[in-house]
């Protein structure tokens, strides 16, 4: 259990995806300028990277190793994902149609998002089984998240701020995210 | 062969991938830590994008269009695959120090953007050119990149020590280093009024998108360019049919003007 939760604490905080291994970065800066979008699609991005991180580990462990093809793996894992997310989308315009709605807009976004591919490789690479896969699946997408959702928020507050006429527009968003990413350096003394 | 020296000169200077179009922001930012890594990255990237060029190019006229998205991942998802396997077998400390961004070149928005782009509607001779050039471009920022975050984070060009180790800045070898290198650089872009996708005067791309990555909602997001290109159409469409609307109305007012001017004429006779 601890060790669980080490997991998670880890990959949400001390190694988030965006601040600290740039994964995901265009929607990170992309979606971020209204703090109603971006929770809006940190909350897509926790359900398709939990969902995509169970389906290529339980692919990984009884199909590509039984099979002695791990090699594939790069190829099998982008090909499910990106089945896998317009999968979740027909599903959720059938059957749960007030998700579908608050969902709808960002799934296409993520099919082929760095970060869910990120997420199903580190699986692989530290050994994880199939609960720890998606515990770290969890913890990466909630660091997802809990960023783009800080972010933001100093957005929405920089439009009304008085900044050099240089620096308007993507310079002061990177340098935002630049002071953020400083801050979450203090996490790794956590672990 | 003045159009493969054109298609180059357009890679590396016109249209560079990273400082004009502003693609593949992921892996520019993650493997900069030093011009080494900086140019192992980028020379990846460019063995996977010349030769996924080339065989989408040659592969054009038989992928069906509904399914060349797909078929375009498994072609560029092979080819990492081999690279990233050459990378491991002959260059073992490069690929300790890339690590996951191996294999993550499969998800970099230049070289799905180039197949739909370029490849998709031009010759394998002119594509492949195209991926050098594009490759090179990718190249040559990278590893510029890099030698500016190695210099003042580590004081080193290419391992070699120049700057003393108490004058080290070494926040810019870390990850705020590189959010803080993009700012700059995009700043001086603005100041100086150079051609970028983050000030708004970059050449128009021919990607669906435009091609600017950093007000992108999902640049990675290739299957969504269909989509896109169809709303660009439906826009255009539209647009058409506005003028065309206009037109007749203007017209139609014309006539009714005329015929007015002729009522009265007769009026008066």
């Amino acid at each position: 259990m601890t060790e669980l939760l080490l997991i998670a604490i880890g990959s949400a905080l001390v190694n988030n995806v965006v601040l600290s291994q740039f994964l995901g970065l265009c929607p990170f800066l992309g979606v971020s300028k209204k703090t109603e979008t971006a929770a809006g699609m940190g909350v897509a991005v926790i359900f398709v990277i939990t969902i995509a991180s169970a389906c290529t580990s339980l692919i990984y462990d009884y199909i590509l190793v039984k099979l002695g093809i791990e090699y594939l793996q790069t190829i099998v894992f982008i090909l499910v994902i990106a089945a896998l997310v317009q999968f979740v989308e027909m599903f959720l315009k059938k059957y749960m149609v007030s998700l579908y709605q608050a969902l709808g807009v960002y799934l296409p976004l993520i099919t082929t998002n760095c970060a869910v591919l990120g997420v199903a490789l580190t699986n692989v690479q530290k050994g994880y089984n199939l609960i720890e896969s998606v515990v770290n699946g969890i913890g990466i997408s909630g660091g997802f998240t809990i960023s783009i959702i800080l972010l933001s928020g100093v957005r929405e507050k920089i439009e009304h701020n008085d900044i050099p006429h240089v620096f308007k527009g993507s310079p002061i968003v990177l340098i935002t995210a630049g002071l953020m990413s400083l801050a979450f350096f203090g996490f790794s003394g956590l672990i | 062969m003045n159009k493969c020296v054109e298609r180059i000169y357009n890679g590396i200077i016109k249209e560079n991938p990273t400082f004009v179009l502003m693609l593949g922001m992921c892996p520019t930012l993650a493997t900069t830590t030093s011009a080494i890594n900086g140019l192992g990255m980028g020379l990846s990237t460019t063995a996977v994008l010349m030769f996924s060029n080339l065989l989408i190019s040659a592969l054009r006229n038989i992928i069906p269009d509904r399914v060349r998205i797909p078929a375009f991942i498994v072609v560029v998802a092979s080819l990492v695959t081999v690279v990233q396997l050459l990378i491991q077998g002959y260059l073992p400390s490069l690929y300790d120090s890339l690590g996951i961004y191996i294999p993550l070149i499969v998800v970099n928005c230049i070289i799905l953007g180039r197949a739909e782009a370029y490849a998709a509607k031009n010759g394998p001779v002119e594509s492949f050119f195209d991926g050098v050039g594009m490759g090179l471009g990718f190249t040559c920022s990278l590893t510029i990149i890099g030698m500016f975050r190695e210099l003042l984070g580590a004081g080193a060009v290419f391992g070699h020590q120049i700057i003393p180790e108490q004058f080290h800045i070494s926040i810019m070898i870390l990850a705020p280093g590189a959010l803080f290198t993009l700012a700059i650089l995009s700043a001086i872009q603005n100041k100086l009024k150079l051609p970028s996708a983050t000030n708004g005067d970059a050449p128009k791309s021919a990607l669906a998108c435009g091609g600017d990555c950093l007000s992108c909602q999902g640049c990675t997001g290739m299957m969504n360019h269909a989509v896109l290109a169809e709303k660009k159409a439906e826009e255009v469409a539209a647009a058409a049919a506005a003028k065309k609307a206009a037109a007749e109305k203007a017209l139609a007012a014309k006539k009714a003007a005329e015929a007015a001017k002729a009522a009265e004429a007769e009026k008066t006779n």
